[in-house]
């Protein structure tokens, strides 16, 4: 992520904004968007990126390594 | 131009707070004072109002505005005066940047991990049990608790943690108290989330035993999940929302197919006992744990955080669109006799062990040390993940007692009512709650009944009552009638996390278990060697079935035996945490502001040392453990079978059943002690010098600008887009 990389929008109407809104949360949420952002880091530091495939698979490996509890 | 960089904390937010903040406008002041009356109205109502109807609005009211004025004034207090929340110090996320474990994180989205991390069964489970004392109390408590106990504690443990680079509660109690409080804190957290795991387990079990609709669409749960992984795995990779669409269009009709099972002539193999559910609970979480976490594990996840997201909100919703008044009683006759049938002892102490999630949960600091620590990106965001995310569960916790407290009291009792005492029958059923004082019909009964289309009767555990509660609220709000529906989607949606928590929880107990036999034996702490993981999950899974075991066939009815224990362990792990914060205040020497942790402190050690008090030394049977095992072995040395044992075996399994019960419960207590007391040489050290230096990490200055709050104010704002500029021209000229 980049701190707060909110919704950008061309200033599109509110309703319009809101779904942009829940769909930007909703990826970031779910961990889709972390491609979007290693692509956003590959770009910026001129380093050419690994195939989805492979990179969904490093974010595998690293989960079978680690652990989220979830509560009662 | 790097090298330049200025370090500017946002909105002009300080140590002192973020003084740049109209927070005294006249409108601003109106607001306040508006919020201030709704909640004042409310809470006169429900002070008021006895023996008559009053709406469930009321208590949503009074609980959302005293959640906010609580997070405006109270959480502020802490952030800024107590912990001075200091954005010019950057975050272990900041510093230790990895990309995996240590990452910066939108505050909204880390809010979001953090929640679905806390909120589970807990809070639907708690309050719906509570509900046999009345509503009120329960409301009173879940309230209160949250704003001065169980936010704190979160937002407490969060903010050390985070200080000391996201280090666990375990790690810091032997790194700030010592190494007996750390041995002792690392047995009471394993065997605490055994009981939790097991508690948990069991409420599933309750709830679908005898259900082939159930079992039908908890079952297929399984190979959606399995689908969810190979897709997410080989055919597109890291599409996780459209997968996790098409998951929950297969989940609903896995829930309206199984409405058709008796149609199909499944009915009969999918009929399962409890015994038949516990082994295969016991065979599932062994192999969830060892299977790659992304075939099941991670895509179960995902179904299970966005079910629990929707559903609290689509709940929020049907409470206002329905207006349920409440059938429950303000204050029952339970809460002072301590005779209830659905747990036994009086209001205190024994309300406040039964909610433990939704007002203070100590489960909570093992999740606000370690994964979210890592991932703050501003310091003063721990307030709106720590205080607000747990004044979220407690929401969910209040819509819990209201959908318990909107159903016919009677009908409450004829499902809550152990099977020892209704004989499991309609009739039975009817005769004991008549004899509580509670009108019921055999026609009320069976009429609900086949509205949802399961048994009720005796369907103990929590989650076949909340799903009845919400099953109305919902046919309410949303028409249609499908009532059965409902009731099976909520059955769903509880036993979607409870399935998850038990697999993560497992997970998580085995790394914590080949950690520590790797101190001894090094390769065994290898998590990727498969002999070690394959023992480590074995051992976990039996430790918490043979406690599932012990449950599901103790005559006596297994959540009114269990849920206190799992209820006191949970306090007392919130004790642990609590002595810890209490202890680092006074190691940092804000001794003037200690109380904001040791008020909850002693509340806690109060209520959960008298409940384990009660429930090891007590002479009534129906509270202590010992006592009731006494009562059925001179029973049976006199040759007698007491009721509701029918033979000599079940009263074999009452005494063996009572006496585990009662050794874990003072072994948990003892450990407590031996943590307060090693902290205690802390506390008298610490206040002879005034402070004593800690593990807290040193500052480093922040480079990030990010805002603090849920709505980021228009200088906030302001800040960001200067802060992204400049980034953005950084990066240009390293170019």
């Amino acid at each position: 992520m980049r701190a707060s990389a909110g919704p950008v929008a061309p200033a599109p109407g509110p309703v319009r904004r809101a779904v942009a809104g829940v769909w930007w949360y909703l990826r970031e949420l779910s961990g889709e968007a972390q491609w979007d952002h290693y692509l956003e880091r590959c770009d910026r530091d001129g380093v050419v990126p690994m195939t989805r495939r492979e990179f969904e698979r490093h974010r595998d490996d690293h989960r079978e390594g680690s652990t989220q509890n979830r509560c009662c | 131009m790097s090298t330049s960089t200025t370090i500017r904390p946002p909105g002009g937010s300080g140590p002192e707070g973020p003084a740049s903040r109209p927070g005294r406008s006249p409108k601003s002041i109106a607001v306040w004072v508006a919020v201030a009356l709704v909640g004042a109205t409310c809470w006169t109502v429900l002070a008021l109002s006895r023996d008559e109807s009053v709406s469930a609005l009321w208590v949503l009211f009074a609980a959302i505005s005293s959640y906010v004025i609580a997070y405006r004034f109270y959480s502020r207090f802490i952030a800024y005066q107590v912990l001075r929340l200091d954005d010019t110090r950057a975050t272990p996320a900041e510093r230790l940047h990895d990309g995996t474990d240590f990452e910066l994180t939108d505050r909204r989205v880390l809010f979001g991990h953090h929640f679905a991390a806390i909120a589970g069964a807990g809070p639907l489970v708690g309050p719906v049990l509570a509900a046999q004392m009345g509503y009120l109390p329960g409301t009173i408590w879940i309230i209160v608790g949250v704003i001065i106990a169980g936010a704190v504690q979160d937002m407490l443990v969060l903010f050390f943690s985070m200080r000391r680079d996201g280090k666990s509660l375990g790690q810091m109690v032997r790194e700030e108290i010592g190494v007996v409080g750390g041995v002792a804190a690392l047995i009471a957290v394993f065997s605490i989330m055994i009981i939790i795991l097991a508690v948990l387990a069991l409420v599933v079990v309750n709830a679908l035993a005898e259900s082939p609709w159930g079992v039908f669409s908890i079952g297929l749960t399984i190979p959606i999940a399995f689908f969810m992984g190979f897709y997410l795995r080989y055919l597109r990779p890291g599409r996780v929302l459209e997968v996790t669409a098409v998951g929950f269009a297969l989940l609903m009709l896995a829930i309206v197919g199984g409405g058709y099972v008796e149609a199909w002539g499944l009915a009969n193999a999918l009929t399962l006992s409890k015994e038949t559910l516990t082994i295969m609970l016991v065979v599932y979480g062994f192999v969830a744990s060892i299977l790659p976490v992304w075939m099941l594990l991670t895509p179960r996840d995902y179904l299970s955080t966005f079910m629990k997201i929707g559903v609290i909100l689509l709940l929020a919703v049907g409470l206002v669109l329905a207006r349920p008044v409440l059938e429950n009683e303000a204050v029952t006759s339970f809460a002072t006799a301590g005779n209830g049938p659905v747990f036994a002892g009086k209001l205190f102490p024994f309300l406040f062990i039964t909610i433990a999630c939704g007002a203070l949960s100590g489960f909570h600091a093992l999740i606000s040390s370690g994964t979210t620590p890592k991932m703050l990106a501003k310091e003063s965001q721990v307030r709106m993940i720590g205080y607000g995310g747990m004044l979220m569960e407690s929401f969910v916790a209040i819509s819990a007692l209201i959908a318990a407290s909107v159903i016919d009291q009677g009908l409450y009792f004829a499902i809550n009512a152990p099977a020892g005492v209704t004989g499991g029958t309609v009739d039975g059923a009817v005769a004991f709650v008549n004899g509580l004082g509670f009108s019921l019909t055999p026609d009320q009964l069976q009429a609900a009944a086949d509205a949802v289309e399961e048994d009720l009767v005796s369907r103990t555990g929590g989650a076949p009552t909340l799903a009845l509660g919400i099953a109305l609220i919902f046919s309410e709000a949303f028409g249609g009638g499908a009532t059965a529906f409902w009731y099976h989607f909520a059955i769903m949606f509880e036993a979607l996390f409870i399935l998850t928590a038990v697999d993560a929880g497992t997970r998580v107990g085995r790394f914590m278990l080949q950690d520590t036999i790797g101190n001894l034996w090094p390769r065994f702490a290898d998590t990727r060697w498969k002999p070690a993981a394959w023992t480590a999950s074995a051992a976990v899974v039996c430790c918490w079935g043979y406690m599932l075991y012990v449950g599901v066939t103790d005559p006596l009815g297994g959540i009114n035996q269990l849920f206190p224990l799992f209820g006191i362990a949970n306090q007392l792990l919130a004790a642990i945490a609590l002595t810890l914060c209490v202890t680092l205040f006074l190691k940092h020497g804000w001794l003037r502001y200690v109380w904001v942790p040791a008020i909850p402190l002693v509340w806690d050690l109060v209520v959960t040392l008298t409940a384990s008090y009660e429930k090891v030394f007590s002479s009534d049977p129906t509270i202590g453990y010992f006592a009731q095992a006494d009562r059925y072995r001179t029973a049976l040395d006199a040759g007698e079978v007491l009721a509701p044992a029918t033979d000599v075996s079940q009263m074999d399994t009452v005494i063996f059943n009572s006496t585990v019960n009662g050794i874990l419960q003072a072994s948990f207590a003892l450990l407590v002690i031996v943590i307060v007391a090693n902290a205690a040489v802390i506390w008298a050290r610490a206040l002879r010098v005034g402070s004593l230096s800690t593990t807290e990490v040193p500052a480093v200055p922040s480079r990030i600008v990010a805002p603090s709050d849920f709505i980021a104010t228009r200088e906030e704002k302001a800040a960001v887009a200067a802060w992204e500029a400049e980034q953005a021209e950084t990066v240009g000229s390293r170019r």
